[in-house]
């Protein structure tokens, strides 16, 4: 066995795309820009490429670190290296920052060559679909017909469903891991809640706080509290916190008392440094409109039907926010439509979150998942 | 590779090429492995045991992590032309709920399991002991086995649940046994289906 190492030191790269890209939502982005990265190499036939597709706040950054930050490494570090389960040493890797996004590629920092302003809340609705189309020019772009596998947790995972409806010629394998085929009530509730702390934060100047040199920061914390909340189990966070008190005693203020409090605003604060409100809130309105079988009269069988690839469908037991009877419907759906379908349903106490750790058990399935994967 | 089970070549005599099977308790997989060899079945297996899924991963078997107390919710009516359970339907809590799943999620059910009173179990109880066999291999703190039946309490079950009982086999150590198989019969395999 291959002891698993990291990828090492990786640099983003920068793919521009002149042809003007049609949006779900009506209207056009002219000219735009994906900024990705790539892991391992691309084979002579070029079989062995896998998408991996970021969730709500990741990015292009998978795996490896940057030269000039040594201590921080890619989101799913864990998972994509040499001797990994998704193996550098035979697959060709590739992490691309979605459009609307705001860590490089086309959004809402970016220009409006209308305006010659930053896009801010201009910037047009972007979808889970019109991501995929984007994801699929770069593909183009690096000559890759046909991807090996496509993987993603969360909203990630509805990229990679995504990818096997739009293009299923494109797709052999499809890993759709905590996700769901589309939001329920409760899901769209919070991520309502999440964006009218944003929405009506005074420095969010509708948008154009840019131009105002401020960031709407107390919205962004509370978004994100809000957000870590439905990450997390109701047991995970018991143990992790419980009602630890920082100061051994209530002290009956407003600072920071109980520990998870504490957690709370760190969180809130580390994520309204470096994130933008207006990514943020495009992000959320993708996942609520995503529902590949509304055009199918909510019948998710018809709308899986097109659907080619292999797939792997993994939930965990003490996820809330997509709970394993979300992901079963995708199972379900795809069964009626006799593809290839193994379905896993993790015993992890980490929540939503437990996509992101190296749950042993996980990590296993995960493994033999893409070592039978031929490239 | 996985000790060959006698009751796999029964039940593959009893699918047709090309069918969709479904496999309750599929273990590693290696029943549908066999089946896709032999009739080029598109199978699925249902298992809840984290390993067997894992191995069932390995051996490129499409396997579904389910806990079958709770029925089959993730297939719809009448989509597999059989689903088989082969030595597990001892082992679940409720029979009658689990057969009724069976043949509505199936045209046909497979049905294999250990007849508690076969002559050596009958003997073991008479000698004081709860019996250990090869189709009863557990200790009786360690069985994973809930329901003690034997081919005539099953068959009035079958009776009585309106269950149509299409073909039956019985064996002991391979050999197939036709007089007397309450008695003489360590295992019985069943096909099963709706009138």
């Amino acid at each position: 066995m291959t002891e698993a190492l990291s990828v090492g030191v990786v640099a983003p790269q920068r793919a521009c795309f002149d042809e003007p890209l049609p949006l779900k939502g009506g209207g056009q982005l002219e000219r735009y820009e994906l900024v990705y990265e790539t892991y391992g190499e691309l084979n002579a036939a070029r079989t062995n490429a896998v998408l991996v597709c970021h969730a709500l706040s990741g990015s292009h950054h998978v795996a490896g670190r940057y030269a000039d930050e040594a201590y921080t490494s890619g989101w799913w570090d864990n998972l994509v290296g040499p001797g990994k389960p998704l193996d550098t040493n035979k697959f060709f890797v590739i992490g691309v920052n979605n459009l609307g996004g705001c860590h490089g590629s086309t959004g809402p920092r970016s220009m409006n060559p209308f305006s010659g302003k930053p896009w801010g809340a201009e910037f047009p609705f972007v979808t889970v679909e019109d991501w995929v189309a984007a994801q699929a020019r770069l593909a183009d772009q690096l000559g890759i017909e046909r991807f090996a596998a496509v993987i993603g947790g969360s909203l990630g995972g509805m990229q990679a469903l995504s990818w096997t409806l739009q293009y299923p010629e494109r797709v052999r394998h499809a890993a759709v891991i905590a996700s769901a085929p589309k939001l329920s009530a409760q899901n769209i509730a919070f991520n309502e809640v999440a964006r009218q702390a944003i929405l009506t934060d005074p420095d969010f100047h509708r948008g154009h706080f840019y131009a105002h040199g401020v960031v709407p920061v107390r919205g962004l914390r509370l978004a994100r509290m809000v957000g870590h909340i439905t990450y997390l189990s109701d047991d995970a966070m018991g143990e992790k916190f419980g009602r630890s008190l920082r100061h051994g005693k209530t002290l009956y203020s407003y600072d920071v008392e109980f520990e998870i409090e504490s957690y709370l605003r760190h969180q809130g604060d580390k994520f309204a440094r470096q994130f933008d409100a207006n990514t943020y809130l495009l992000a959320t309105k993708a996942l609520d409109y995503y529902d590949p079988a509304f055009a199918h009269d909510g019948d998710l069988r018809a709308a899986l039907a097109a659907a080619r690839a292999d797939f792997l469908v993994v939930s965990f037991t003490t996820d809330w926010r997509f709970a394993p009877l979300r992901s079963r419907e995708i199972v379900r759906a795809l069964v009626a439509n006799q593809r290839n379908v193994s379905y896993a349903e993790i015993d992890c106490a980490a929540g939503h979150d437990s996509f992101l750790l190296a749950d042993p058990v996980y990590h296993a399935v995960l493994t033999a998942w893409f070592d039978r994967i031929e490239v | 590779m996985a000790v060959f089970r006698y009751d796999y070549e029964v039940i593959a005599q009893w699918i047709e090429a090309g069918e969709r099977v479904l496999d309750l308790g599929c273990g590693d997989g290696d029943l549908l492995s066999h089946l896709i060899e032999v009739r080029q079945v598109r199978g699925y297996g249902v298992e809840n045991d984290p390993e067997k899924i894992l191995r069932c991963v390995k051996n490129g078997i499409n396997v579904i992590q389910a806990d079958m107390n709770g029925g089959l919710p993730d297939f719809e009516d009448g989509f597999f032309d059989h689903v088989i359970m082969s030595l597990s339907l001892q082992a679940m809590q409720n029979t009658q709920r689990i057969l009724s799943e069976m043949l509505r999620v199936g045209n046909e059910a497979v049905v294999s399991f250990p007849n508690f009173v076969y002559w050596r179990h009958r003997q073991a109880i008479l000698n004081g002991r709860m019996p250990v066999s090869e189709s009863l291999p557990y200790q009786w703190f360690d069985t994973p086995n809930v329901r003690f039946f034997t081919m005539t309490d099953f068959e009035d079950l079958c009776a009585a649940s309106g269950i149509a009982i299409r073909q039956r086999l019985a064996f002991d150590e391979g050999k197939v046994i036709i007089e007397e198989p309450n008695f003489l019969a360590s295992v019985a395999v069943y096909r099963l289906g709706r009138d």
